[in-house]
């Protein structure tokens, strides 16, 4: 076990800078997701730690060393693919047991090994099969028995479960937050999936186009996310954007100027924050669909009532999704089910300002 | 009644469109039937004949009877040459030449794929493909250069290479290892690269990879690859008759040729009797490992 430690980190693939100098500490029996859009560098960044990759500049340390010119192999990490890449010809018990073979360990170690690997992720059964007979939540089992047996320094995982279907994928997520809890080695784990991230992550780095926007705990990034991109990338469905300006509202306070007819006053507590940026004309305020909901039958700080027509609503079950727009922006709030919302209806809706974020629309920045 | 009509209407188009769809296929497997009996008749015949010819008596071959039926089977041919030393060493040279070289190629075909699908190196994508234009030029073309830089090579060192069967060793694989590290780039390329990766993060180096890896997993390639070093190996003609002339020397395709046609005489049930039991060990092969073959070159086709 050990921790990991990115300095200055650069890919480069000719011309194009996949990894722009990050720098990331991940402690010891960690467990830090990765996220981001396909091409942030989050997948090169793991091939990086894992060797697989060179870098082209600084450093990544594992367990204190520098790690730059070791090969993948005496690095003593384990790594999981997306695809699974178990040896075709290999049984499974075979498979988990390749890599220590190769070491030369005692054949009794290594039985014990698979038999511990094969107990924690209940594939005992299947040790005797070939990967072809599996499907592909066991595959993934046992390309995760594959890494557990090794005991290294650090799991690495990427994208491990994007190959499997809707339902499996939730259940796998749930197993690999368990063999966390068990064998609690420090873990980086890729994934362009912001809820595998949200849910499986001590901490989550969030990617895009090769630096790091934010860092932090689920809870963090969700409630108080530093950038745009952060604020619209974690959370599903998406936070809602809507172009506004600031404006002196009675009694010194301020208010948000959505249209001409809609202007939400800023609660009390946030005036003195946003004070400072009552002259800037490209604001943003950033709104998350659950802060949009149908209007309570009484007035409430910080919740501002206003009518929208609806275009489309989406009945989910537990709550409603609607779709209206606010100043030409389409905008999705979450109702509930007996709200009474219908396509092309009307709705009184109330806008949950307590929980508001201002974005600077020019550097993108959470204000 | 309009609407009555409708009903039936659209229910017949249905089934006429069902139907139409199965008479097509029937057609198709109709034809294919037709073609494929047509193909088989034209490529079979030969061999048949072949094998008609090498029951017959020289005297039968050369009376005017029927040349589709035997009158007076006899094994005689087959006997005599089975029983004679030259055709057991042209057997026996043909053998030893054509194991070799499947072992020479699948030795430096194997390695060389694997470099060159899967260790990025400078200019490895040029070499991939200049190993495949090195097999579209045709052994015409090469063997009077080969036998001038033999003969020169024999001039400066005294080493005479032509007339030794083993010189052959050396010329097969310049037809044979192209070939063979075509078809392995191609299997091999279609081996997922995280196979590798995996195999480098478990601690295999990259020799190890190979070993317990690739060759393992791209078996069905390297069989194709074997039976076609094999089969080139086996009927090569032009080589053989260009570098090899004493008796002691020769392959068996050379060697029925040389032997069996003396002057003007061809003796043709011996003939036919020799090439027929020469094309028996390819055959044979062919059969055990068809389904390996086929899905070796498909493999690379696809790929490659």
């Amino acid at each position: 076990m050990a921790e990991v430690k990115l300095r200055k980190v650069v890919k480069r693939y000719d011309e194009v800078e996949a990894v722009r100098g990050i720098d990331l500490d991940i402690a010891d029996h960690e467990f830090v997701v990765l996220v981001g859009p396909s091409g942030c560098g989050k997948s090169t960044t793991l091939r990086m730690i894992a060797g697989l990759e060179d870098i082209s500049g600084g450093d990544i340390m594992i367990g204190g060393d520098v790690v730059n010119d070791v090969p993948p192999k005496d690095r003593d990490i384990a790594m999981v693919f997306q695809n699974y890449a178990l040896y075709p010809h290999m049984t499974v018990e075979q498979n988990m047991s390749f890599g220590l073979r190769l070491k030369r360990y005692p054949k009794a170690e290594i039985r014990k090994r698979v038999d511990e690997a094969a107990r924690i992720l209940d594939i005992k059964e299947l040790l005797n099969r070939k990967p072809k007979q599996l499907s592909g939540g066991q595959r993934q089992r046992v390309a995760m028995g594959r890494a557990i047996v090794r005991n290294p320094k650090v799991f690495l995982f990427d994208e491990p479960l994007s190959n499997l279907d809707a339902k499996l994928r939730v259940q796998m997520r749930t197993e690999i937050k368990k063999v966390h809890q068990q064998v609690r080695t420090t873990t980086v784990y890729v994934t362009h999936d912001q809820v595998e991230a949200m849910t499986l992550a001590d901490r989550v780095v969030v990617m895009n186009h090769g630096i790091i926007e934010q860092v932090g705990s689920p809870q963090e990034l969700y409630h108080s996310p530093k950038t745009r991109f952060v604020a619209g990338f974690i959370g599903s469905p998406a936070m809602n954007f809507i172009p506004c300006r600031l404006e002196e509202a009675g009694g010194g306070g301020l208010s948000i100027r959505v249209t001409d007819s809609l202007a939400l006053p800023i609660p009390e507590a946030r005036t003195s924050r946003y004070r400072a940026h009552a002259a800037n004309g490209r604001l943003l305020l950033g709104l998350r669909p659950e802060h949009l909901t149908e209007a309570g039958p009484h007035a409430e700080p910080g919740k501002v009532p206003f009518d929208a027509r609806l275009e489309v609503t989406e009945p989910m079950g537990m709550e409603t999704l609607v779709y209206f727009p606010i100043n030409g922006t389409q905008v999705c709030g979450r109702v509930n089910p007996d709200a009474g919302a219908t396509d092309g209806g009307n709705l009184r809706m109330s806008a949950n300002l307590n929980n508001m974020h201002l974005v600077d629309e020019a550097s993108g920045k959470v204000i | 009644m309009a609407i009555a009509d409708a009903a039936p209407a659209g229910t017949r188009t249905a089934k006429v469109r069902y139907g139409s769809m199965s008479r097509d296929r029937a057609w198709a497997l109709r034809w294919s039937y037709f073609f494929l009996t047509l193909f088989a008749i034209f490529f079979l015949l030969p061999p048949i004949y072949m094998l008609i010819t090498s029951l017959k008596t020289s005297a039968e071959i050369s009376a005017a009877t029927n040349p589709w039926w035997v009158y007076r089977p006899t094994l005689e041919n087959y006997v005599e040459l089975l029983g004679s030393r030259t055709y057991i060493t042209f057997f026996r040279n043909s053998a030893i030449v054509s194991v070799f070289v499947v072992t020479i190629t699948m030795l430096i075909s194997v390695p060389a794929a694997f470099a060159l699908s899967r260790m990025k190196f400078w200019g490895s994508t040029t070499l991939a493909t200049g190993v495949f234009l090195t097999y579209l030029v045709p052994d015409t073309l090469l063997f009077l250069p080969l036998f001038k830089m033999f003969a020169q090579f024999s001039d400066l060192t005294g080493i005479q290479l032509i007339n030794r069967w083993w010189v052959l060793l050396v010329l097969y694989p310049t037809l044979t290892v192209p070939f063979a590290t075509w078809i392995m780039i191609g299997y091999f390329s279609s081996i997922p690269k995280e196979l590798d990766e995996a195999a480098l993060i478990d601690g295999a180096s990259w020799t190890q990879t190979l070993t317990k890896i690739f060759i393992p997993v791209a078996l069905p390639g390297i069989i194709a690859a074997t039976i076609f070093s094999f089969t080139v190996s086996w009927a090569q003609f032009l080589y053989p008759l260009a570098f090899t002339t004493s008796t002691d020397q020769l392959v068996l395709p050379v060697g029925i040729i040389t032997t069996l046609i003396k002057g003007d005489v061809f003796n043709w049930g011996q003939i036919m009797t020799g090439a027929l039991l020469g094309a028996a060990p390819p055959l044979i092969i062919y059969a055990f490992l068809m389904d390996y073959y086929i899905s070796g070159l498909t493999a690379g086709a696809t790929k490659g």
